[in-house]
C-alpha cells in the first residue's frame, strides 16, 4: 500500500530537459520509477530519456495518462509550474526545487486551497516508496521495503533513519521531505493521517527541528484524534545556538513558540515517544512496537 | 536580506506610510548639517546597525541642539554597539540617521510578515508597542492581534477596520489605520519582503499614525526580481568568514568550541550539534554544506575551518544524498588539506551516497582520518580526541 506513490505511479517530469531534471529523472528511472511524460514549454513533440515531452501538464496527463509530478523547474518559474500542475488536477506533485521566493509559495498555496492535489514542497528531496517508487531526488542504497513511515524537513537526517531502520530490520513503507521552507505544501499532520490509515505502516517516525510550527500542530491533532500506531519524533537543534537562523529558512524563534524544548513537550504531552538522539531512533521505534 | 532603519524608512515612505523627518549621516559634520536641515529643536540620533534593542543598548539619543547631535555622532560612529541581539563583540557603528522627534500620545506594534502555520501574509499588531514586545507576548500571547491577508485582494476594507478596531484604534484613527495596512501589504509584496516591523507606531497628538522605528527584512530568494534592490545590501554588516561560506554555498556559523564540524543539510548538522554537545563536545562551528556546492566550494569552506585556531579535531558527518555525495565532499576536504598542510585529526564517518569511493578518493589525496562507523561513534571519537590533545 504505501502512500502517495507507489509501482503504478505514473510520472511525469516538469522540467525534464533541464540538466538536473534529466540526471535525476535517469536516476529514479533505474530506481523503477514508472516515469511516463515529460513537460517543457516550447520543447512539445520531442522525446526525450525515451518519453514523450509535452508543452503543457494538461496535454501529458490526457496522452499518457500521468498522476504525478516531480518538478525541477529553477526558482523563478517553480511557482507556476507547481500552480499549472494543480490547475491541471495532478494527484501528488513533489516539488524540488530551492529557493523558490516565500511570497510564491503564499501563491502557491492559495492554488492549492480546494484543490484535488497533494503538494510536497518546495525544497523538498522527495517522497520514497522503497521498492515501488522514487518520486525525488533522495538517495535509495539504504531504503528497504518496510513497515516504518517516515516524515521529515531534512533531506540528510532523513537518509540517516532510513539506514538506521533499515538496519534494524523495520524498512519504511514510505519517506516524505515535506521540505525546508517556511511555506509549503502538505504538513506533518497531513502525513501523518495518510499513515495511520496506511495498513502498511505500523509505526511512524517523524524528524522535526527547531522553527516552524510543524511539530506543535502534530501534538494539536494527536490531542484530538489517539493515533492507532506508535509515533516516535526526534527534534533536532535542542543545542542551537539561540536568535540565530541554522540554514533553514525561518528557524526565528517566534513569540516562544519554536524552541526545542516546547517542542518536545508538547510532543510528549500528546503521547508521542521521544528519541534522545538520532542515533537511538530505531531502538526507541522497536521499544515503542514492543510495548 | 536585513535592511537599515533609514532605507526600509525610506521604502515606506515612497508607499505611503508616515515616517518622520531624517537623513543618514556618516560623519559628524553631516550629521549636524542633517539636523539643521530638520524642523523642530529636538532630534533622535539613532545607530544604524542591523540588531534589535538598540534603545536599550544606548544606540538611540535624543538631544535638543544641531551641536548635541554632532556630539552624539561623535560618540556612536565608531562605536560597537552591543545589544541583546549582536552578541558581546557588538556591531561596529557606521551610519547615524537623524531624525526629527514626534510626540506620542500612545504607542503600538504593527507586523507585516508571513504566517507558516497558514500559508499566508497577516498582519500582527498590539494595542501597546515597545521594545519588550517579545517579552510581553511571550508571558502572554493574546495581546498579539492578527488578520490573514490574501494577495490577491478583493473586498477587506471591513477586515481592516475590525482588526484597526482591535487595537483601538477608532473614529479618525480607523480610517488612517487602513490606509496604513493597505500601503504596508502593498509594500511587502512589491519589495517581496519577509518582514516589515514597526515598533514603535506612534498615534501623535494631533491624530495622526507615524511609524517611529522600522525594522524590514527582504526574501534573499526574490532578488533576482528586484536588481534596484540589491545595492541596499549592507555587506559591512555581515560577518566575513560567513560571508565567504555563503558565496561557497555552504551555510557557516561560528561558534566558541574547539571541534570542526562538517555536515551536509542542515537538519543533520543540527542534529549532529545535539549529539556532540551532549557527549560533553565543543562546537567550533555551525556548517551545513548546501546540495548546490561543488568540490572547490567545499574545499573554500574546509579553509575556514582550517583558519580557525581553536580547532582542534574536525568531525566530518556526511550523509551522501541524490544531489551532495560523499566523494565530493571528500573532494572538497583534500583539496583545502593540500593547500592548507595544517594536520588536524580527522573524524570521518560517510553513509550514503558514495560513501565508500569518498573514503577512497581521500586516502590517495594521502589523508589519514580516524573511520567511524556511525554517528555515535564519530561523535566519541572526535571528543575523546580533544581529550587527548587538552591533557
Amino acid at each position: 500500500m504505501a502512500i502517495l506513490v507507489g509501482p503504478d505511479t505514473r510520472v511525469l517530469v516538469q522540467g525534464i530537459t533541464g540538466r538536473t531534471g534529466s540526471y535525476h529523472t535517469e536516476r529514479a528511472m533505474a530506481y523503477g520509477t514508472n516515469v511516463v511524460a515529460g513537460v517543457r514549454p516550447g520543447k512539445g513533440g520531442i522525446r526525450h530519456l525515451d518519453v514523450p515531452v509535452f508543452d503543457t501538464v494538461a496535454e501529458a496527463m490526457t496522452e499518457t495518462g500521468a498522476d504525478a509530478s516531480l518538478v525541477f523547474v529553477p526558482p523563478a518559474n517553480a511557482a507556476a509550474a507547481m500552480i499549472e500542475a494543480i490547475e491541471a488536477e495532478v494527484g501528488v506533485v513533489v516539488c524540488v526545487t530551492e529557493r523558490v521566493p516565500v511570497l510564491d509559495a503564499v501563491r502557491v498555496r492559495a492554488a492549492l486551497e480546494g484543490a484535488k492535489t497533494k503538494l510536497v514542497g518546495p525544497n523538498s528531496q522527495g517522497v520514497l516508496t522503497p521498492g515501488g517508487c522514487k518520486l525525488g531526488v533522495m538517495t535509495t542504497v539504504h531504503g528497504r521495503p518496510g513497515s516504518i513511515g517516515i516524515v521529515s524537513r531534512s533531506a540528510t537526517l532523513t537518509s540517516e533513519i532510513v539506514a538506521q531502520t533499515s538496519a534494524a530490520g523495520l524498512g519504511q513503507s514510505t519517506t516524505v521531505g515535506i521540505g525546508g521552507d517556511p511555506v509549503h505544501g502538505i504538513g506533518f499532520v497531513d502525513c501523518l493521517k495518510m499513515f495511520i490509515e496506511d495498513t502498511e505502516t505500523q509505526g511512524i517516525i517523524l524528524i522535526g527541528e527547531i522553527g516552524g510550527a510543524e511539530e506543535e500542530m502534530v501534538a494539536d491533532y494527536l490531542k484530538s484524534a489517539k493515533a492507532s500506531k506508535p509515533v516516535v519524533a526526534l527534534i533536532a537543534g535542542r543545542h542551537a545556538p539561540p536568535e540565530r537562523r541554522m540554514g533553514h529558512a525561518g528557524t526565528l524563534t517566534m513569540f516562544g513558540r519554536a524552541g526545542a524544548d516546547d517542542k518536545i513537550k508538547a510532543l510528549r504531552g500528546a503521547g508521542v515517544h521521544i528519541a534522545p538522539n538520532t542515533q537511538s531512533i530505531a531502538e526507541t521505534m522497536q521499544q515503542a512496537l514492543a510495548s | 536580506m536585513n535592511l537599515h532603519e533609514f532605507q526600509a524608512k525610506e521604502i515606506l515612505g515612497r508607499y505611503g506610510v508616515p515616517v518622520p523627518q531624517g537623513k543618514v549621516a556618516e560623519s559628524v559634520a553631516a550629521a549636524e548639517r542633517a539636523a539643521r536641515g530638520l524642523p523642530g529643536n529636538r532630534f533622535a540620533v539613532k545607530a544604524q546597525v542591523h540588531a534589535g534593542g538598540r534603545g536599550r543598548a544606548g544606540g538611540i539619543k535624543l538631544v535638543d541642539s544641531a551641536a548635541e547631535v554632532g556630539r552624539t555622532a561623535e560618540e556612536l560612529l565608531g562605536l560597537a554597539l552591543v545589544t541583546k541581539q549582536t552578541g558581546p563583540e557588538g556591531r561596529r557603528v557606521d551610519r547615524v540617521y537623524v531624525e526629527e522627534t514626534v510626540e506620542a500620545e500612545r504607542v503600538l506594534y504593527l507586523a507585516v510578515l508571513v504566517e507558516r502555520r497558514l500559508g499566508k501574509v497577516a498582519l500582527l499588531g498590539a494595542e501597546q508597542g515597545g521594545e519588550d514586545i517579545e517579552e510581553r507576548a511571550a508571558a502572554n500571547p493574546s495581546i498579539i492581534k492578527s488578520l490573514a491577508v490574501d494577495l490577491d485582494g478583493g473586498a477587506k476594507t471591513s477586515a481592516f477596520q475590525a482588526f484597526a478596531k482591535s487595537l483601538k484604534l477608532a473614529g479618525k484613527l480607523e480610517k488612517k489605520a487602513v490606509d496604513l495596512f493597505e500601503a504596508l501589504i502593498k509594500a511587502f509584496v512589491e519589495v517581496d519582503a519577509s518582514l516589515i516591523e514597526i515598533n514603535p507606531l506612534a498615534v501623535t497628538k494631533s491624530g495622526d499614525l507615524i511609524a517611529l522605528d522600522v525594522k524590514m527584512v527582504l526574501d534573499d530568494n526574490a532578488m533576482f526580481r528586484h536588481p534596484d534592490l540589491k545595492g541596499l545590501h549592507d555587506k559591512d554588516e555581515l560577518d566575513p568568514v560567513e560571508m565567504k561560506a555563503q558565496a561557497n554555498e555552504i551555510n557557516y556559523v561560528r561558534m566558541d568550541g574547539n571541534i570542526g564540524v562538517v555536515v551536509n543539510g542542515a537538519g543533520l548538522a543540527l542534529a549532529t550539534h545535539d549529539m556532540l554537545t551532549d557527549a560533553g563536545g565543543k562546537p567550533a562551528n555551525f556548517m551545513d554544506i548546501r546540495t548546490t556546492a561543488t568540490s572547490l566550494d567545499i574545499a573554500g569552506g574546509f579553509d575556514l575551518l582550517l583558519d580557525n585556531p581553536n580547532v582542534e579535531v574536525v568531525l566530518v558527518n556526511v550523509h551522501g544524498g541524490g544531489l551532495q555525495r560523499c566523494d565530493t565532499i571528500a573532494e572538497g576536504i583534500g583539496i583545502s588539506l593540500k593547500r592548507n598542510r595544517r594536520s588536524l585529526p580527522i573524524v570521518l564517518r560517510f553513509a550514503g551516497n558514495n560513501a565508500d569511493y569518498g573514503r577512497t578518493l581521500l586516502r590517495n589525496y594521502g589523508i589519514a582520518f580516524i573511520d567511524a562507523a556511525d554517528m555515535g561513534d564519530a561523535i566519541e571519537k572526535a571528543v575523546g580526541n580533544v581529550k587527548k590533545e587538552a591533557a
